[in-house]
This record gives C-alpha cells, structure tokens and sequence, in this order.
C-alpha cells in the first residue's frame, strides 16, 4: 500500500542518484522509541511492580514429564528484566551514534523481553497470581489460527500490488461455506475444500473489479466486506436456521495428536497436536515464505508488486499474475475461516469472524509484509486476545478492553513509524494499466 | 560464438491518433556497428525503439532480422530474437539484488521452481569481468549508483544474448565521468561482436561513438550520415533549420536591482548540495535566463525560491525582505509569479475547470473570495477575460484544464501568474511541450512583463529559448554558477559553460569528452 | 512521477497549433484524469466531481443524467435490486417447491419467483415510504418518518466520508468518531444538568468535538508520518470500540446499579426534541443534517477552504505549488470529516436512543462509505443516497416482519449497489449499451503497452 492515496509512485521506484551508496539513513526513531519504552517498563513492571509472586503452570496434565510451575518474584523480575530492557535500548543509542542500525533481531527480542516483563507484572498484580502458561500459549495459537491464515492472504494479494481490504469477508465466507458443506456432506475435508474455493470466489470478485474495471482496490475490498456479510447474514437466516440439524451441524474437523511429541510440555500441544487446519498453518507459513522468496513464481510476484513495468518488460504478464495471486490468498483466507465453524465452534453464526479479518491486516502490516513476520505478529495478537480473557478471570488492574485495543494501537504505531519502517510493496494498490 | 545479426526497420510508421509518431522509417543496422538515431527530444526515437521491442504494435511497417521478417508480439519475442533494451529510466525492481533483476521473468530453476540463481550471479560475474564492469551480483539495486545500475541493465540484455543492443536516452541520467565508461564500454560491446543503437540527442556523444547517424525529424528520416560530419551540420539536420524563431525584443531597459539571491544553498535529502552557495541579482526591466543542463540545480533553486524547498540556507530577497523561511503563500503574496516546470504535475489541477485553474493560487484573495466565501461569478469573470486575453482555446471557461492541449494548458498557467501585479516573475521551461504557435505568444508575454518592470528569471534547457528571451544568462552546472554572461554570448562559449567550464579558461583549453554533455545542446 | 506522465502518448511531437485533441488523445487524457497518467490509485471521485465549476456540472440535469454517471447509478440500483430479488426467490420454499416441476410447469416456477422477490419488495416499500393499510393516516405515514430518522446519522455519517473523498482522503473511521461522539455527547447529556437549550447544544458540540478529534487524529497522523488514512481509520475504529467498552464499565459512564455495560438516560434537556410530536421518532437532527448538507455543499463549491480541499484531493503537488498548506487542508478536512460523523452520534445518542451504549454506532460508519460512494462524493447525492439507504433499513424491518425475508438482504443490495457503480462499463455491458465499444477495441491494440520511459 502506498503511503497516501494521491501518492506518485514512490521514490525508490524510480532509480536515482539521489539514494547514492549509503543506503538508507538511520533514524532516531527506533532507539527513542525504545528508550521510551524501557524507561515505561522499569517504573511501572519494575519500581511500581507488585509485590508478589507469579505462578505459571508449565505442565498439563497428560503431558510426557510434569515439570513444576515456574515461581516468579514480580518485583524482582520486573526490575531484571526493566534493566535488560533498558540495556538494550542503550545498545541501539550506541549503535545508532556509530551511525549504524540496530540488527533486526534486536527490536524483536525487545518485545520478547517486554512481553515476559509485562506477563509476570500483569500475573503478579492479580488476585490469583497464577495462571497456566502452556494452556495461555496454546490458546494463543489456537486464536491466532485464523490471523495466520487472513494475514497470508494479506501477503499474498499486497506483495503482488493488490490491497487485500476483504479478508474479513473471506474469513466470514470461508467459514460459512465450511459450515454449510460439511453439515450436508457430513465430510469435514470437502467443507475445508469448499471453504478455499469460497475464498477464491470472492478474491476473483477482487481481482476482477480491481484489475479489470480498474476500480479503487479499497473500496472493492471494503464494499465485498459488506457483501459477504450480508450473504452470508441472509443465507444464515433464510436456509441454515430453517433446518439447522441439516445445514448447520457441520462435521468438525479431527484433532489429530501425534503420540509422544504432543505430550511435550508446552511445544507438544501447539505443535503436535492440531487439528488439519492447525498443521496446514505452519505449512502454509512456511510454503508461502519459501514460495515468495525462494522460487521463480515468488521472484515473479514480487517483481510485479513493486515494479510492475520491469516485469512487463522481461515478459511478465502483470495482470494475469495479479489475478492469479490475488485468488491463492483469497483461498488461503477461506481456509482460515473455515477454521471458525470445523475447529472452534461446531456451527455458523452471523458475522462469526468479528473482525479477525482487520487484526490479520494488522498483523500483516505489524509483520511488514513477510509471511514469517506475519506470523508472529498473529500470534503476538493471538496471545493478546487470549491474555484478555483469562487476566479477567484472574482479575488483573488493567482492564481486558485495553488488552483487546493492543493489535491495533501496536498497528497504529508500526504504521505511523514509530516501531521500525514498515514500507510495503511499492506498486500495491496502484492499478497496472498498459499504455 | 555470437550470432551476426541484421537488422532492417522497413517503413514503419506508428500514428496515436492523429499524431504520427513514426513516418515511414527506414533503418538498416549492420552487425557489430554502433548505430546512432539522433534527433530531437519529441522526434519519435523512443517510439521507434518500442516498436523494434516489441512494446508497441507498428501501425504499418516491417522488422526484419537477417532479412527475414519477425512480428513481435512481446518484449519476450524481441528477447528471443536476440534484441535487448535499456531503457531511458531504467526497469529494475529496486528492493531486488542484482542477481534476482538479471534472472527476472528468464529464471534458472532447479526441481520444484526453485531458483537457482548462482548460475546468474556466475553469469554476472563473468560479463563484470569482461567489461570491467565491477557489479556485485548481491547488492540491492536502490543502494547502487545511476551509472552502476545502467550496467546492470546492459547485463539483463547480454545474459540473454542480445546482439543488438538498444540504449534509450543512456547519458541523460548520467554524470561526465559516467558517460565516459558508458561510451567506453560501447566500444567494448561493439569490438565483441555486439550492434548497438544508440539513441541520443548529444552531438558530442554521437560524434565519439558512433559508426553510423541518422537523424529523425518530427518522425521522419531526415538521412544518414558520418560521425565526420560537422556539429553544425548535425545541428541543422537534427532541428530543420539554422536559424531560431527571432522576436523583435526592445533592448532591455534595466532599473534598478530589487531581487538579490546570496550564497544559497539548497541541500537534498540525501544531504547532496544540490544548489551550491549560488549568488546573483536581477535587476527590475530585465530577464535573467539561467541555462544549463537538466538536473544541475535550477529546479531546486526556482522551487526554493518559492518556499517549496526544505533545507535552504543563504538569503533571496525580493523588495529588501528576505523570503528564505516563508511559506509558499506568503511568497506568493509578495508578488511573485511562478510558472513550474512540468504543468501538469505542480501547475494545474488537471479535474479543475479551466476557470478554477485560472485561480489556483488566488482563490482566497479578493475579488475572488470574502473571508472564506468565494464568488464564483467573479472566478468566471476572470476566466473570460484571461481566455481572451491569452487567447486559451478551449471549449469553455467551465471544461477540464486536463483536456486542453500543452500550449493551451501553459497559457492557462502563464495568464493565471500574470495576471496580478508582480514584483518578480519564475517561469521554469516556459515553452516546453507547447506548439510554435504558442511560444511565440508566450515569449511575447514575458517580453511585455519585463517592460512593465518586472524583474524575470527563465529557466530553460533549450539555449535557443535561452539566447532569444535573455537580457543577461547565468549558466549553472553541478549547483554551482559558472558565471553570468551577457545575451550575446557565442552559442560555444555558452556550450563550454553547461560542461562547467567558466568563460575565461574556457578559451584556453579544449572541452575534454568527459565534460561534453553540456556543449551539445541545440 | 514526470515520467509517468507521458505514458499515452509516447513522444508528444510538437503539438500542430491549436488542434483539437483526438477521440483517442481525448479518452487518454480522460484516463490520466483520473489516475494522472497510471500513476496514482484510480480516484475515489469521478473526475467529473471533483471540479467545482466544470461544464459538467453547470449543464442540465437532464444532459448530466443522459451523460453518464446518473443514469448509471439508477441502472446500478436497479440490477442490485434485480439480484437481490433472486437472492430473496432462491430462497423461497415456494420457489423451491415450483422448481421440482420447472419442466413441467416453468410459469409456476416464473411466477413464483416474481411473486417471492415482489412481495418483499412491496413489504419493504410499505416499511419505508408508505403503508396503506395502517389504521390511522399516520400510521400509514409513519414509515417515511422511520425512513427519515434512519437517514438521518447515514446522512450526516456519509457527508463526513464523502467530504474526506473529495479530499483524497479514504475515511473508513466514521463508525470510530461516531462512536468518541456518543461518548463526548453522552457524557455531557447524562452528567451535566443545564439548562434547556444550553444543554443540547452543548451536547451537539460536545459530539462534534468528540468526533472532530479522533477524525483529526488521523490528519494529524498522516500528515506528518504519511501512514495511511485505511489503515489508520480501521484501526482507529476499533480502539475507540474498546474504549467505549471499557468506558461503559467505569463508574463516570456506567448506569448506577446496572450490572451490564450502559449508560444512564440523557437528561431530556439533552434530547433532540421531535419534529412531529412523540408519535414518530423523526428528530431535529435530520433538520440538522439538512443544515449539514447545505453547509458541506457551500464549504465544497462556495468556500476557499473547499477549494483548498478539492484541489489537495486532485493534485497535491499543484496545490503546494499554488500556496495551499496541504498538511493543514489533511488535518482539517478529517476532523470536519470526524466532525460530520460526530454528527451521527449525536443523533443516535440524543436523539433515537437517548443513551450511550456499545452499539451506539451500529453499523452506520460502514453504511456512510456506501452512502458516499452511491452519492458520488457530492453533498446533495450523499443525502439522497443516505434517505435511500434509510428506506432500505427502515423497510426491511417491515419486510422480515411480513415475508421472512431477514434484514440482511439490504446490505446485498446496498454492496452491490456500489460495486455496479464503480464499474460503469461493467453495468453498461449487462444492460447491453456500451457506446463505446467498437472504439474502444481499436484503442486496446493501438497505443499499446506503453511505457513509462516511452516519452523520451
């Protein structure tokens, strides 16, 4: 996406002298950002941190070896890690005075690091400060199913020049169409199958009004939301409540465990055992990433997403890989929403997505367009939609509705610059039009 | 090894509309011959070349490769058919190394569509190595030079066995040194069997390289000749006559001096000094023509004149008050008349009526607004006079100023700076795009805005709008003033000057081919 | 950019004087009106709208209707119905049960399908214009007034969307600045006691202000970091949902005593009064979105201010150049834009719901995109699409309650409504008049693939 609407093309697409060998310049932003951050950190997890000590269980019940819960001081990790915390930030002042960028793992770690500080002061401040780690983690995963899948989507369509506004509405239509699939077929893997396919659809409506009838990317994505809402919302009321043992039972699809590895603590229940849709995530994260990046379509897609010309040029059909692309995510979204009706909940309700579709563009965005980025932010934003539920019932001082807000502040702040330099796609959003 | 191809371009003839882009061209390219079509900006080299391409479809015509004829229906054919191009403003994908833009849309594969581009990155190498190129097949593109980047496009075109190479336009982006190598390595690439088509408008460069010319005008081969041709002689080929369009100016009346520009510097975001410490005066009743070639630092001055600039040290005063730090509006305000260089992009609003453009920057004064209420009737009221008075055709005052041709559009412009009392009138490439019968009407009205006493800077690339419109000319080169001469400078010293050499040592020593982009320029 | 511009015509020789463009010149330039040469997204207004004074505009109705872009959105309201109503008969069981013997029998099927589509239609007009078989003359016109006050937020909602489109600007935050309107606007309504008068109109600025700031916020944003208004309206949006929710369980907001997330009733000094008596919901805030109407039409084609705004939406670099603060015109147009939706709130906090809750927005921040995009970024077309879509809301009520037929439905249409108006050829195809159509096959194969480094 482009930076404004009314944008010229940006400047790195043409080439210029002006971008000279040094590349690009090292800003202030990060550093000071992190500063900020650490410094927030120290006073509240650390010097106004509770003064308890957090529990978290780290075995579940059937799991291989039962390890002990982890026992924390709140007060004294708060500190620790406010000092790591602030160790780092100085690092990137230090870097940054050298003139050098701090390396990418870097910021990451720091969330890392604020995360754990903010979970033992958010565990520690609560009225039963113990709360189950593994159960919190593989929560998290399962909520970030969807994210995932609407986030690649996102990917796929944005890193070939299309803005993909619609996932919500594919998430919505693949889950519908899962749902009412596999309640007649009584066959959970042709409701996946016809999820994808309903996810396809409604990218192609995508593609076609956007490539073909040149129609602002936005308000097709915006306006196909709407639709598929109300599609779905009529079909729901009209066949699915006429006879919902017939057309709203869906088969669920199987949790499938693979013995001894999913009994692991923690890492055995979100990596080994899964239902189909949970395994075809990390598949479809890592196909997506090797895709983009290691092969001739990947080179060709990204070509045509920033520099649509220089493809045209070396033979590159842009359109056609605009449309095809932007139809593979559509499918890709539709699995994750059938996700909705085969996995969690055993049959459709209205607007059964509810927004996830705009966290997964938050999270693609959070994630700078890269599959694998991408897929941590959804978990980041998984773990933070979990966390809410369960800090109420663990009843916590900070309120679940600013849990819930954290996707998209976090979002509001990647995008205005302030965490990092998310720069997308250079033509995404901008209509490829021959002579 | 290499292939010997012919090339034969047989009648083509391309048409938009009504505009005849291409004339029934008749081009013969031999094998390993460095063949230049010189001509004019506008004359229909670069469409010419988008046909040979495959980019465009002749509208009648023929290509004929070793005498056979070929339809291309691609740029894929035109690859296929040994043909490479590099664009004016270059095809590659900024973000990508320069292996990934080589292997693009040709890409060496492994099992499964895996890329495998260490063959490309051996390819690289071994072209580098040849040429001396010295390209990293692992650096991004964004983060290499101008000059560096143009030989990754020459290598895209010889990783796939191009024998005829085109080069659209290859010096404009390039700086002296540039040049040089480029030139250089097209020996090179000709010594290896390669035929190139060199497409250019710098007599210099032509002269140096090239092993045939032939010259296009308004689209149509005007004839072919030796590189031993004179420059005037190529001059006169390429523009179709020797003398200029000649106003009956009045000599200059200057007054005195109320615009004074001191040590300004306006420095890029990339911290380049891209106008450097330039001082200069215009007196009232005078033209200040700043000449030189495109990108040496007159889009930056005129726009920090303007206030459009960010980073800007130095002073410009206009009527004793300093105008370095205000906003665009307020030196606006101060009676300053700006035409912008490229209309459409900074001078019109294309979906605005011709009327609304006519206010563009006026919009909020009087009579045209109260407070915040605009009167439309006055708006209109202005219009039908300014049409009239700059003689716009268009269909009404009420029509899109996007749908007007060039000439017209500039009128719009110029009727709309001029139309209020000015202390100091900026028109950047006054005439450029704009039909004959157009320029003559738009210099006379800079003529007339001089003699009401209006100090007037013109910045033009062409030295014959230049030599015609200017009291006193200041030639800029690199951001820096080479000097201020006065309007009857030869056609050669000002030449020397564009190539950064300043009058007085410019006698004694002669231009080097590094500094000959500048001289060339009718 | 520059290089971009000369993409249709690859070297533009020197111009014969004064000669008319071509039909095919003419179409490119209208192309490069609208995405200034492929170089821009395609514009969220027609060309033809964005002009204050332009030809287009100055002519007949009957000319512009004829012309184009009218007459395309009635056929685009028409087809959206068309589609709707097979949506509406596909699901009908006595469709279904008349489809068993389509061979047999196709009229039954035909008639079945006409009857299922109309009656819903016929139930819905009666919800939304007139019922004539209501017992009391007002009952038979209480559906219009239901219409009206359903417009009335879409109204006001849709300007604010409409006015940041002509600006450049892609307002997807209605729903968010209605949403921090109600709260302004609700607090002031329910934890202020002033007088009568005093009262309402402080709570009326009170929402503008509300709205006005988290629309400004936005201006703010990309105007000095350049993210981009989407992504920032969307996300903006939901952080103001969750504040409300949070707000709503917070003693300042919470109704005393209430155990689920509502606010108390708004004093009656703070409720719009109702323009007909208490026998219709009609409040004095559609009178004020009338007055809003007026007020954005003279801001967008009488005001310098609309001129600056109009000018930053078509071409920015050309509105630096002539002095306009575009960084300021960015601002200032999405609070105004934040300030209209505010508008919205207002009108559902005080006047059809008369308390703050979570739903406060419903879905009227979405509904004014399709608002604004059916009345083509035009004040007046705004109102006209906003009334439509209010008959929609207010008649499909009335439709579920006689046919079945659940609400749903109007947003099918309503979606599809707009996306047969961004497609004009789409509709002209479907309706088989596409003028155009010869000339623009020989178009396709002559000024082809074009490049941007096509102008030398």
């Amino acid at each position: 996406m482009s930076t404004t609407a009314t944008a010229p093309r940006p400047e790195s697409t043409t080439p210029s002298s002006a971008k000279g060998i040094s590349g690009k310049p090292v800003t202030w932003r990060t550093p000071i950002v992190l500063a900020f951050m650490a410094v927030v950190a120290l006073l509240i997890f650390g010097i106004l941190g509770p003064n308890q000590e957090a529990s978290f269980g780290i075995s579940s019940g059937g799991d291989f070896f039962q390890l002990p819960a982890i026992i924390v001081p709140a007060f004294a990790a708060g500190i620790i890690l406010s000092i790591i915390l602030l160790g780092l930030a100085g690092w990137t002042i230090y870097l940054k005075t050298k003139g050098t960028a701090a390396p990418a793992w870097l910021p990451v770690l720091f969330i890392v690091v604020f995360v754990v500080a903010f979970l033992i002061w958010v565990v520690g401040g609560a009225r039963t400060p113990s709360i189950s780690l593994a159960g919190l983690i593989a929560g998290s995963v399962t909520l970030a199913v969807p994210l995932v899948f609407g986030s690649l989507s996102g990917v796929l369509c944005e890193r070939v020049g299309v803005v993909n506004i619609a996932i919500e509405g594919q998430l919505l239509g693949g889950a519908f169409t899962a749902a009412i699939v596999s309640s007649i077929t009584k066959n959970p893997f042709i409701g996946l199958l016809a999820a994808a396919l309903a996810g396809a659809v409604i990218s192609m409506v995508l593609a076609l009004f956007s490539i073909k009838y040149v129609v602002n990317q936005i308000i097709v994505g915006v306006v196909l939301n709407v639709l598929v809402s109300g599609l779905t919302g009529f079909l729901f009321s009209t066949v699915m409540q006429s006879d919902p043992q017939k057309y709203n039972s869906p088969e669920g699809l199987p949790i499938v465990e693979i013995p001894l590895l999913s009994s692991i603590p923690i890492l055995g229940p979100i990596l080994f055992k899964q239902s189909v849709v949970g395994y075809l995530m990390y598949f479809a994260v890592f196909a997506v990433w090797v895709g983009l990046f290691k092969t001739k379509w990947g080179l060709r897609v990204r070509a045509v997403g920033e520099h649509p010309q220089a493809a045209d040029t070396m033979g590159i059909n842009v359109n056609a890989t605009r449309f095809w692309n932007v139809t593979l995510g559509g499918a890709v979204a539709g699995i994750g929403g059938s996700f909705f009706t085969l996995v969690a909940i055993d049959s459709f309700t209205k607007e059964i997505s509810g927004g996830r579709g705009f966290i997964a563009l938050a999270a693609l965005i959070f994630g700078r367009w890269n599959p694998i980025g991408a897929f941590f932010a959804a978990l980041l934003f998984g773990f933070a939609d979990n966390l809410q539920s369960i800090l109420t019932i663990i009843g916590t001082p900070v309120p679940s509705q600013f849990m819930a807000m954290l996707p998209y502040l976090v979002t509001v702040l990647a995008v205005a610059g302030l965490v990092g330099k998310s720069r997308g796609p250079a033509a995404s959003g901008i209509p490829y039009v021959k002579g | 090894m290499v292939r010997v191809l012919k090339l034969e371009l047989r009648g083509i003839t391309k048409t938009f509309g009504t505009l005849v882009a291409n004339d029934h061209i008749d081009v013969v390219v031999e094998p390993g011959q460095i063949h230049c079509l010189l001509g004019e900006n506008g004359a229909g080299k670069s469409t010419l070349m988008n046909v040979l391409y495959g980019l465009y479809e002749p509208t009648d015509g023929q290509i004929l490769i070793d005498d056979k004829p070929v339809v291309f229906r691609g740029p894929s054919d035109a690859m296929a058919a040994g043909i490479g191009m590099v664009h004016q403003h270059f095809m590659l994908v900024p973000v990508f190394t320069v292996a990934e833009n080589v292997a693009l849309g040709a890409e060496p594969t492994k099992a499964g569509g895996f890329l495998n581009l260490e063959q490309t990155r051996k390819k690289i190498k071994d072209i580098s190595d040849k040429y001396g190129f010295d390209v990293d097949p692992d650096a991004l593109v964004e983060d290499l030079p101008v000059g560096v980047q143009q030989r990754v496009e020459i290598i895209k075109a010889l990783v796939r066995d191009a024998n005829i190479l085109i080069l659209d336009e290859p010096t404009a982006v390039l700086t002296p040194q540039e040049t040089d190598e480029l030139l250089n390595i097209m020996r090179q690439l000709k010594a290896n069997g390669t035929s190139i088509v060199f497409i250019s408008h710098k007599l210099r460069e032509v002269k140096a390289v090239s092993d045939i010319i032939t010259v296009i005008r308004r689209g149509k081969v005007v004839g072919s000749t030796q590189p031993e041709t004179s420059t005037t002689e190529l001059a006169s080929m390429m523009v179709g006559r020797s003398v200029s369009l000649t106003l009956n100016k009045a000599p200059a009346n200057p007054q005195e001096t109320t615009f004074e520009v001191r040590d300004l510097t306006v420095v890029a975001p990339n911290g380049q000094h891209v106008v450097d410490g330039i001082s200069f005066d215009i007196a009232r009743g005078e033209i200040l023509a700043l000449a030189g070639v495109q990108g040496n630092g007159q889009t930056e001055l005129t726009e920090a004149v303007l206030g459009l600039q960010e980073r800007v040290s130095g002073s410009i005063r206009l009527d004793g008050h300093e105008l370095v730090g205000r906003s665009v509006k307020q030196v606006l305000s101060a009676g300053v008349g700006y035409v912008p260089e490229d209309r459409t992009v900074d001078g019109l609003v294309g979906t605005f009526s011709v009327a609304e453009n006519l206010v563009l920057d006026l919009y909020d004064k009087v009579p045209f607004a109260k407070g915040i209420s605009m009167s439309p009737a006055k708006v209109l009221e202005n219009a039908s006079s300014r049409i009239e008075e700059f003689d716009v055709r268009t269909p009404s005052a009420m029509a899109p100023a996007g749908k007007l041709s060039g000439g017209n559009q500039q009128k719009v412009v110029m009727a709309r700076e001029l139309s209020r009392p000015l202390r100091l009138f900026i028109a950047s490439q006054p005439t450029r795009g704009v039909d004959v019968g157009s320029i003559e009407f738009l210099h006379r009205r800079i003529i007339t805005e001089r003699d009401r006493g209006t100090p007037v800077m013109i910045v033009s690339t062409e030295l014959d709008e230049v030599m015609e419109l200017a009291d006193r000319i200041a030639v800029l080169y690199k951001g820096k003033l080479v000097g201020i001469v006065p309007s009857g400078t030869s056609r050669d010293v000002l030449g020397l000057m564009m190539a950064g050499i300043a009058p007085d040592d410019g006698a004694s020593q002669a231009p080097s081919t590094s500094r000959a982009e500048g001289g060339d320029h009718v | 950019m520059s290089e971009d511009k000369g993409k249709h015509v690859a070297e533009p020789a020197p111009e014969p004087a004064d000669q008319p463009l071509s039909a095919e010149q003419a179409r490119a330039a209208k192309a490069d009106l609208e995405t200034a040469g492929g170089a821009k997204e395609p514009s969220l207004v027609p060309a033809a709208a964005q002009g204050g004074i332009t030809a287009e505009r100055d002519s007949s109705p009957f000319r512009n209707f004829f012309a184009g872009s009218a007459m395309t959105s009635v056929l685009a309201v028409l087809l959206a119905l068309i589609a709707g109503g097979l949506l509406i008969a596909s699901t009908d069981k006595q469709v279904a049960s008349s489809a068993a013997y389509l061979f047999g029998r196709p009229t039954d099927f035909l008639a079945a399908v006409w009857n299922a589509a109309t009656q819903s239609y016929v139930a819905l007009f009666q919800g939304a214009v007139f019922n004539p078989r209501a017992a009391t003359v007002a009952g038979q016109f209480a559906p219009i007034m239901e219409t009206l006050t359903i417009a009335t937020p879409l109204i006001t909602a849709g300007l604010g969307v409409a006015l940041a489109f002509r600006a450049g600007l892609f307002n997807i935050g209605a729903q968010g600045q209605i949403i921090f309107a109600g709260i302004f606007a609700g607090w002031v309504g329910f934890a202020l006691h002033l007088p009568m008068g005093l009262h309402l109109l402080l709570v009326l600025v009170a929402g503008i202000i509300g709205g006005a700031i988290w629309g400004g916020l936005v201006g703010l944003l990309k105007a000095r970091t350049g993210a981009h208004e989407v992504i920032l309206t969307i996300m903006f949006n939901y952080i103001a949902l969750y504040f409300l929710r949070f707000l709503l369980t917070t003693p300042a907001f919470q109704r005393p005593g209430a155990s689920n997330p509502i606010s108390p009733v708004l004093d009656p000094s703070a409720i719009y009064p109702q323009i007909f008596g208490s026998q219709y919901r009609l409040h004095l805030g559609f009178i004020l979105a009338i007055a809003a109407t007026v007020l954005v039409w003279w801001l967008l084609n009488r005001s310098t201010l609309g001129f600056e705004f109009r000018a930053v939406g078509a071409n920015p670099k050309a509105a630096q150049t002539a002095g306009i603060n575009v960084s300021r015109a960015t601002i200032l147009v999405m609070a105004m834009a934040g300030g209209l939706a505010g508008m919205a709130g207002v009108a559902q906090v005080a006047g059809t719901e008369k308390v703050l809750t979570e739903g406060v927005a419903a879905s009227f921040g979405f509904d004014a995109i399709t608002v604004a995009l059916l009345g083509r970024s035009s004040p007046w077309g705004t109102f006209a699409a906003g009334i439509l879509f209010g008959a929609f809301r207010a008649g499909a009520v009335q439709m579920q309650v006689q046919t079945g037929t659940p609400i749903d439905i109007v947003l099918v249409v309503q979606s599809l409504i707009v996306l047969f108006i961004a497609a004009p050829p789409l509709v002209r195809a479907i309706f088989g008049l596409n003028p155009r159509r010869k000339k623009m096959a020989t178009a396709a194969t002559s000024p082809k693939a074009a490049l941007p480094g096509g102008a030398a």
